[in-house]
């Protein structure tokens, strides 16, 4: 018999602690399967963060490590520097790459740092139940900012790619969506390509994924997949964003 | 073959022949010179690394995976550097990773000044960061005893698998003096098991680390567990040394550059007659509560001596336990008292004593 679907070699059994109609537990899976099929499963070292992936070392069956709340890129860098024969990545929220981890992240960018980061822009901070976040967007309603996200006291939503994309160190920055089967096909050749520029030593390599968190935006998960398209895209646009070298 | 050198640099030179091959830092007086010598001395290692971080939490973030990658990892700062390289140390204890941190100590609260002090006993002896958690802590108190104990300080923490503190100050880490170094081949080979390091999940299943337990039970469970082995370290990592105490009428206590100082101070007082000894604790956690004890059957006067305004001098009344009688002079804010200042205090203190003992 033909199988056509089954667990990635890269996961454990193990049940997800993702609310319904997350898009973490699409993405995790999606990186294990990229793990998986390029053979990497025996070099990769993966930093959780502190956030709604901190249990990704429950998940994943390769070598992973935690780190503190917004330093995944100065963790990664550390490992990566020490074995620089490894596949790292580290994965992390907006809150965590965007706010508290700020300095590391573009840090280990500029450095170019043969490290590749997995960023999940969810536009609230998931895990500690919906406060507003760097990338939360204008006049959107969070637990911290009950009237709406207002420029004037809030400032804008922060767009990560294009931040990095003017650092000399990046080689490889493509924001991507899993709120639909073709995003989500999309989202995985991205990890892959991210993974290949580490590997052929390009630079620093950075997928952000726009994903719907329907519990803290209080939407159904069909509504939050939609709002996806129908706002976030509009401030975060879709698409290739930086590549040095075709790989 | 003698080289003489500053603190700084004797302890980079240290950590290279330790094995250190991960050295992470950010610039700040009064360790400029050790961050200095990495830069230049790392890039004669074969695959060691050295990074000039964007801030003290990167560098330490950067030890803490370096040391997970399997590294002898070392990052040093001075007292507000190291302020905020505490998360770091925190997740370092919790994880179970070695690391070796530096703190050249100067004056403070705040940004204080560049002067020597030693203003951050407390921050270093109590953990330091947030937690149920300890580090050991070393106190040099010469150039030769710095690089000596950068030694130590790299097998302890591979040892126990936790982070240890080498904590001196600026004047320690800026003085030349003549100092000695033992390669790595003149020194007693230890293995250490490394069945923790993260390299690849090749032909093992795959590791974790990580200190999130939700579990209440797990994470009790967990503190339980560091807590003997800090029970282990007290009882077998105890290091002092004492000048002149058997026929001592009158203890003085002092680490580090202060102890110089009171070194100095006795032998004055020794010139006039007065019987004054000396205890130094080396390691200041664990602290050497046992020798005080032992030295409170043959004398009741203690003198305590800090260039702070009194932090050791807790540990010293915690050892007494309530017996003996506790003098004390400290000179904080980065003030240097000069060895006859400091024979004249305890002079003081000494005939005050003695008058009160004939009364």
């Amino acid at each position: 018999m033909k199988t056509v679907y089954a667990r990635p070699k890269s996961m454990k059994e193990a049940h997800f602690h993702y609310c319904p109609g997350c898009g973490h537990g699409v993405i995790t899976r999606l990186i294990a399967e990229v793990v998986d099929e390029m053979e990497l499963r025996d070099k990769t070292i993966c930093v959780a963060p502190a956030g709604c992936g901190m249990l990704l070392y429950n998940y994943f069956d390769f070598d992973t490590i935690e780190s503190a709340h917004g330093r995944g890129a100065a963790v990664a860098t550390g490992i990566k520097r020490v074995r620089p024969e490894n596949l790292v990545f580290s994965y992390q929220g907006d809150g965590d790459l965007a706010a508290i981890g700020t300095a590391e992240g573009f840090h280990a960018a500029n450095r170019g740092e043969l490290i590749s980061v997995i960023f999940v822009n969810n536009g609230v901070y998931g895990m500690t139940g919906g406060q507003m976040a760097p990338t939360t967007m204008l006049e959107q309603v969070t637990t911290t900012s009950p009237a709406g996200r207002d420029s004037l006291i809030q400032g804008h939503p922060v767009k990560i790619c294009e931040v990095y994309a003017t650092l000399d160190g990046t080689s490889y920055l493509e924001r991507v969506a899993v709120n639909k089967p073709a995003g989500i096909i999309k989202t995985k050749k991205a990890i892959a390509r991210a993974f290949r520029h580490q590997l052929q030593k390009t630079g620093f390599s950075l997928v952000e994924i726009l994903s719907p968190c329907p519990t803290n935006w209080k939407m159904s998960p069909l509504d939050a997949c939609r709002w996806v398209d129908d706002v976030m895209t509009k401030v975060f646009p879709l698409g290739l964003i930086k590549e040095t070298k075709k790989c | 073959m003698k080289r003489l050198m500053s603190g700084n640099s004797a302890v980079g030179e240290a950590a290279v022949l330790a094995g250190c091959t991960a050295y992470f830092g950010y610039p700040i007086t009064p360790q400029n010179e050790l961050t200095e010598y990495m830069a230049k001395r790392i890039a004669e290692v074969p695959g060691a690394v050295f990074i000039q971080s964007e801030s003290e939490i990167a560098a330490i973030n950067m030890v803490l995976g370096a040391s997970a990658a399997g590294a002898r990892a070392m990052t040093s700062s001075s007292g507000p550097g190291i302020s905020l390289k505490q998360e770091g140390v925190s997740y370092l204890a919790a994880d179970e990773l070695p690391a070796v941190i530096v703190n050249m100590m100067r004056g403070g609260p705040g940004m204080g000044n560049i002067s020597p002090a030693q203003s951050d006993y407390l921050q270093a002896t109590r953990g330091g960061g947030h937690g149920d958690y300890r580090t050991i802590v070393l106190a040099p108190a010469s150039v030769q005893e710095a690089a000596e104990l950068v030694y130590v300080a790299f097998d302890l923490a591979d040892a126990y698998r936790n982070p240890v503190v080498i904590l001196g100050d600026g004047m320690l880490g800026q003085m030349m003096e003549p100092v000695t170094f033992t390669s790595a081949a003149d020194r007693p080979k230890k293995k250490y098991p490394k069945d923790y390091v993260l390299s690849g999940a090749s032909g093992r299943p795959s590791r974790m680390i990580r200190s999130l337990l939700f579990d209440t039970k797990e994470e009790e469970e967990h503190n339980w567990k560091l807590f003997r082995k800090y029970q282990l370290m007290e009882r077998n990592e105890v290091r002092y040394e004492t000048f002149l105490l058997d026929d001592a009428d009158m203890a003085v206590l002092a680490y580090g550059i202060a102890a110089r100082i009171a070194k100095g101070a006795i032998k004055r007082l020794r010139q006039e007659g007065l019987k004054v000894g000396l205890i130094r604790p080396i390691s200041l956690w664990p602290f050497p509560k046992k020798i005080i004890q032992e030295t409170a059957k043959q004398l009741s006067d203690f003198f305590v001596f800090e260039m702070s305004t009194g932090q050791m001098i807790e540990d010293v009344k915690l050892s007494l336990e309530g017996k003996g009688h506790i003098h004390f002079y400290g000179r904080p804010g980065g003030v240097i008292p000069t060895p006859v200042e400091l024979s004249r205090i305890i002079a003081r203190h000494f005939y005050q004593s003695q008058r009160g003992k004939k009364q």
